[in-house]
């Protein structure tokens, strides 16, 4: 393929890969942004949420879009209240110190990844998208002077990768929406700049951190509901979303809910052009250097302001 | 269920009991308590119950436990019941490890057995062979026959992948095309089918036109298919792990109607469903089968009688639940390893972990193995002095959403010269 | 200095427990025990960065795996003499260990979690892409043959015990040794209050830098020894999850505790081994119990023992 259509290829990709990443960064860093602290379970309330998915759909008969769409709703209020109950039966209870939270959530990866594995079973189970058409895409070319549309050879994308980018979208701007126009959105920030004085002003803090753990958890598995028909539901895929979010946030600078959206979108853009010049585990090994190199010469990420 | 209706002498009360007649609902300890003689014997299960490995450990599981409730039926080994002691690996090498050690100096097992992945057999055989416990492997990495491992590391219920990939070249060369793009995973298992494939191939006069390497965590994969050269006539696929259907399904998306001839192995797709949404385009693509998955119309009676004791379908799926597809193509290998240990400790005159080398020996003696029910993939011959089998392949073509046999290898495509000799390694 | 001999009595003891131990176990938990020890000198190396000078490392793995293929590609690809090799592993890891150092040392907190995690990752990677020499994932083995040491058969199971028990011993008196010196407690005061450690005139960068070499020095000292003693080196070992194992070691035994980061992996491996027999839901009791812990026992097993019985614990 030439290399125009390629990067073209590889963007749209990297686009879908940086849409589902975004909302499931921007869920991690509320949840870090407000409560201070790492959740290793992030990527497990992802996880749940493709499997959930496919247990929805599996439920509801008739056209496939119906399932999904009932999976849309129901399932990140379901895993949201998993993560609820998790915060306030355990999370609490530690008073959220940063170092027991790392380790009582490396606990409840381990019980959801076995109780995932008990109910559910091992295999890669799929989930049918509720709409999916082959797009051929065509590309300029130069004959005699004139642009001219042409249709490469495997330039084409999804009609539901295309919906993937639209809706995360939706949903970012959403949550923007609620942390900037609500009522809630304001508790939040303020138990984010500040705790004690939050608490002071009567803001019920306790009850922010479990409503933030829960939106948190939702935002993953909403993110996994989307990908799941383009990607399987697996007891183990919950890995992968939860290093690559953890490390948009940070690029991003902590807490800022802008920046980690554009850290998304350059980690998964860059993920896809840098494949298009290298050998594809060459290219993953540049990519991580990149990441890491970044936050090197830039420790407070690339649109953080305040060094922690 | 054997019935007796006579008074029976402890002697044959003892052997009915050998026979599995209504003892099955009693531990094995109390069934068999008493003579010494009649004490099971003990084969340490190293099974993928937990980690990338899990979708196969859950079907080796059954398949072992069909296998030892057949030849607990049919007497046992020597008149002593078969005992089964699993232990999860994690499919981690380390673990994989101790798990071994588990077994030759907690479990007291005679034998370890039933482990897949390549890198759990390769961390875990030299622990095998410092405590001198027979470690009869089933996952076709060519580990075995290279060499690396040891006098007490066998592989004789399932081929490797060297013997399998070079098998192959002739029918892709000469049916499909000459001119082969190969797409595979960038770990060990992708190189053997780089390496191997790539020599047999041009020996039959075809060119390995590129090398698509995907990094093993890879969840996506289109943005790799561009560097598929646009003259190749036949795409060469192998994937293994979770993404796999993924995989698949973004190659089909990748080229819609204008695609190449396309030959994938079945791992690819082991556990998966060939009818799941997005795998339509695979119509009219070929497979390696290990074992075809699909009841064959020319089906053996061997086929049909370890399916139907495994408890598979004519579909390859659980009897229990049609959406629970096996990994057929693999499988099939703790049954006839477990097979193949019995015939060896039978001819052995196995009693005891004294008799472990004389048990090595009896199965590095074997060679050739009938079709039969202890072989229902096919006939096999043994290499006593690598410690690896060689047997039939099958290559199934998808028609109508249904995997039908098209080409059978002779062994003799299968096999090339010996790399090692176990045999001069002392016990 | 009545605590200092307590406190020495205690770690010796301890060797000296570990030493009369191999001659009562039975043979498989003799093996567990080597085997706990060499990961335990690894918790212990982590323990250094972690537990002494409060920088959270999520890469750990890196410098175990530099030990690991340091010695192995040498002896599979070369033939080295183990000792030899052994030897290459350490300085392997102490080289990654330093340029890993001048660059993340530049981040702190959670970006230094981050960049650690990317280099051990690029570092993952890296075995795979070099497969040919490595056989990526599958890993090689480290023939018996190759395993024998000045004489001494390393797969031998009292060899290996004596060896493990070396390894271990080395690398919990280099952290004793360090408590006691100027140089540990800078490193303390450093994780206590980096500005105030600055203000007083210490070089910050130069006794962190100090102490991620000490650390991956060990970690490779830990990796070698294991590739060596069980004769399998693997990219698995190189994976982020054998850098989560450590932290989870440190802080289940108890960070900034000399004792801790054994009692930890002894945990950890016998919460596995044990509820692995028991169950096949293992992985629920594992998360279950770490749970727990931190409910209940917040500074780890020799933290809750420093706080309510030895409060002299170092």
């Amino acid at each position: 393929m030439e290399i125009g259509p390629y990067l073209m290829l590889a963007s749209l990709e990297g686009a879908v890969t940086a849409a589902v990443l975004a909302l499931t960064a921007v869920g991690l860093s509320l949840v870090f942004g407000v409560m201070r602290v790492v959740n290793v379970a992030h990527g497990e309330f992802f996880m749940l949420g493709a499997v959930l998915a496919w247990w929805v759909t599996g439920l509801i008969g008739g056209h496939p879009a119906l399932g999904f769409a009932m999976a849309l709703v129901l399932v990140p209020v379901l895993v949201a209240g998993i993560a609820v109950a998790a915060d306030m039966t355990i999370l609490k209870r530690i008073a959220y110190d940063p170092e027991r939270t790392i380790v009582a959530t490396i606990g409840i990866l381990y019980i959801i990844q076995q109780v995932t594995l008990m109910t559910y079973g091992p295999e890669a189970r799929p989930v049918t998208p509720p709409f999916n058409t082959r797009l051929a895409l065509p590309w300029v070319e130069f004959a005699d002077g004139a642009p001219r549309l042409y249709w490469p050879w495997g330039l084409s994308t999804t009609s539901y990768k295309l919906g993937v980018i639209a809706a995360a979208g939706g949903v970012l701007v959403g949550v923007w929406a609620l942390m900037a126009r609500t009522r809630i959105g304001l508790l939040m920030r303020a138990t984010q700049l500040d705790r004690d004085m939050a608490l002071a002003f009567g803001i019920p803090v306790e009850r922010v951190y479990a409503l933030v753990f829960g939106i948190g958890a939702g935002l993953a598995a909403l993110a996994a509901v989307l990908i799941v028909p383009i990607q399987q539901a697996h007891y183990l895929m919950g890995g992968d979303p939860l290093l690559l979010s953890f490390i948009v946030v940070i690029i991003g600078g902590l807490g800022s809910l802008p920046g980690t959206v554009l850290a998304a979108v350059l980690i998964g853009l860059s993920d896809g052009i840098i494949s298009v010049f290298f050998s594809p585990t060459l290219a993953k090994i540049l990519a991580t250097l990149l990441v890491a190199l970044v936050l090197v010469f830039r420790p407070q990420g690339l649109f953080g302001a305040r060094p922690r | 269920m054997t019935k007796s209706n006579k008074t029976p002498t402890r002697r044959e009360a003892m052997k009915t009991l050998a026979l599995g007649a209504g003892a099955a609902s009693l531990p094995l300890w109390a069934r068999y308590a008493g003579a010494q003689s009649s004490a099971p014997i003990r084969i340490g299960f190293q099974v993928h119950r937990t980690g990338i490995g899990a979708a196969y450990g859950r079907w080796y599981d059954r398949t072992t436990t069909a296998a030892a409730a057949l030849i607990n039926e049919g007497g046992g080994i020597n008149g002593r019941p078969v005992e089964i002691i699993a232990e999860d690996d994690g499919t981690d090498p380390k673990r994989g490890a101790e798990v071994v050690e588990k077994f030759a100096t907690q479990y007291n097992c005679d034998i370890g057995f039933g482990t897949l992945f390549s890198h759990v057999v390769i961390g875990s055989a030299p622990r095998a062979g410092e405590l001198k416990l027979p470690y009869f492997v089933v996952s076709e990495g060519h580990h075995v026959a290279s060499g690396m491992l040891n006098r007490y590391t066998l592989q004789p219920g399932i081929t490797d992948v060297k013997s399998q990939v070079q098998a192959m070249a002739p029918f892709v060369a000469n049916t499909l095309g000459k001119k082969v793009t190969m797409i595979f995973p960038d770990f060990a298992f992708g190189h053997d089918h780089r390496d191997y494939f790539t020599a047999a191939i041009e020996a039959q006069g075809g060119q390995v036109l590129e090398h698509i390497a995907i990094p093993p965590t890879e969840t996506s994969f289109t943005k790799y298919f561009p560097k598929i050269p646009r003259d190749t006539e036949v795409i060469y696929h192998v994937m293994v792990g979770p993404a796999v259907l993924t995989f698949v399904k973004e190659l089909g998306e990748f080229f819609g109607p204008q695609r190449p001839e396309m030959f994938g192995f079945i791992d690819s797709l082991e556990a998966v469903d060939i009818s799941s949404p997005g795998l339509e385009f695979l119509e009219g693509t070929y497979f390696w089968e290990g074992n075809p998955r699909q009841a064959q119309a020319d089906q053996s009676p061997y086929d049909a009688f370890y399916r139907e004791r495994v408890g598979v379908d004519a579909n390859g799926a659980s009897v229990d639940d049609a959406r629970d597809v096996s990994t057929y193509s693999h499988m099939f290998g703790c049954w006839e390893t477990l097979h193949v240990v019995k015939a060896g400790m039978e001819a052995a005159g196995y009693a005891g972990p004294q008799d472990r080398a004389s048990l090595i020996e009896a199965v590095e003696a074997m060679t050739d193995m009938p079709h039969s029910n202890a072989h229902p993939q096919g006939a096999k011959l043994f290499n006593g002095k690598t410690h690896q089998v060689f047997g039939h392949q099958y290559i199934t073509k998808v028609t109508g959403g249904k995997l039908l046999l098209v080409h059978t290898t002779s062994i003799e495509d299968t096999l090339y010269p010996d790399e090692a000799d176990y045999t001069t390694q002392a016990f | 200095m009545r605590d200092g001999r307590k406190t020495l009595g205690l770690h010796l003891g301890l060797l000296a427990l570990l030493f009369a131990l191999q001659f009562v176990l039975p043979a498989y938990h003799h093996g567990n025990l080597a085997r706990i020890m060499v990961l335990a000198a690894y918790a212990v190396g982590y323990n250094i960065l972690f537990g002494y000078t409060g920088l959270l490392s999520l890469g750990h793995a890196l410098f175990f795996a530099a030990g690991m293929y340091g010695m192995g590609l040498l002896v599979n690809q070369t033939g080295a003499a183990p000792l030899a090799a052994l030897m290459a592993g350490v300085i392997a890891g102490a080289l990654v260990a330093a340029a890993l150092g001048v660059l993340a040392l530049r981040t702190e907190g959670v970006a230094f979690m981050i960049v650690t995690l990317m280099f051990a990752q690029a570092g993952y990677l890296t075995v795979l892409y070099f497969g040919a020499y490595t056989r990526g994932d599958e890993g090689f083995v480290i023939q018996q043959a190759q395993r024998v040491m000045a004489g001494i058969d390393l797969s031998d199971p009292s060899n290996r015990y004596f060896a493990g028990l070396l390894v271990f011993g080395l690398a919990m008196l280099i952290n004793l040794w360090l408590v006691r010196t100027r140089f540990g407690r800078v490193l303390i005061a450093i994780r206590e209050n980096e500005e105030r450690a600055r203000m007083l005139g210490y070089d910050v960068f130069v006794h962190k830098l100090g102490a991620v070499v000490l650390s991956g020095t060990i970690s490779a000292m830990a990796g070698a020894s294991y590739g060596l003693l069980f004769g399998y080196v693997g990219a698995s070992f190189a994976s982020v999850q054998y850098s989560i194992f450590p932290l989870l070691w440190v802080l289940l035994g108890g960070a900034g505790t000399v004792i801790g980061p054994f009692l930890g992996t002894l945990f950890m491996f016998y919460l596995i081994d044990l509820s692995s027999g028991l169950t096949t839901a293992y992985m629920l009791i594992a998360g279950v119990a770490l749970v727990l812990l931190t409910l209940f026992a917040p500074q780890g097993l020799a933290g809750e023992l420093r706080n309510r019985v030895w409060r002299w614990l170092p």
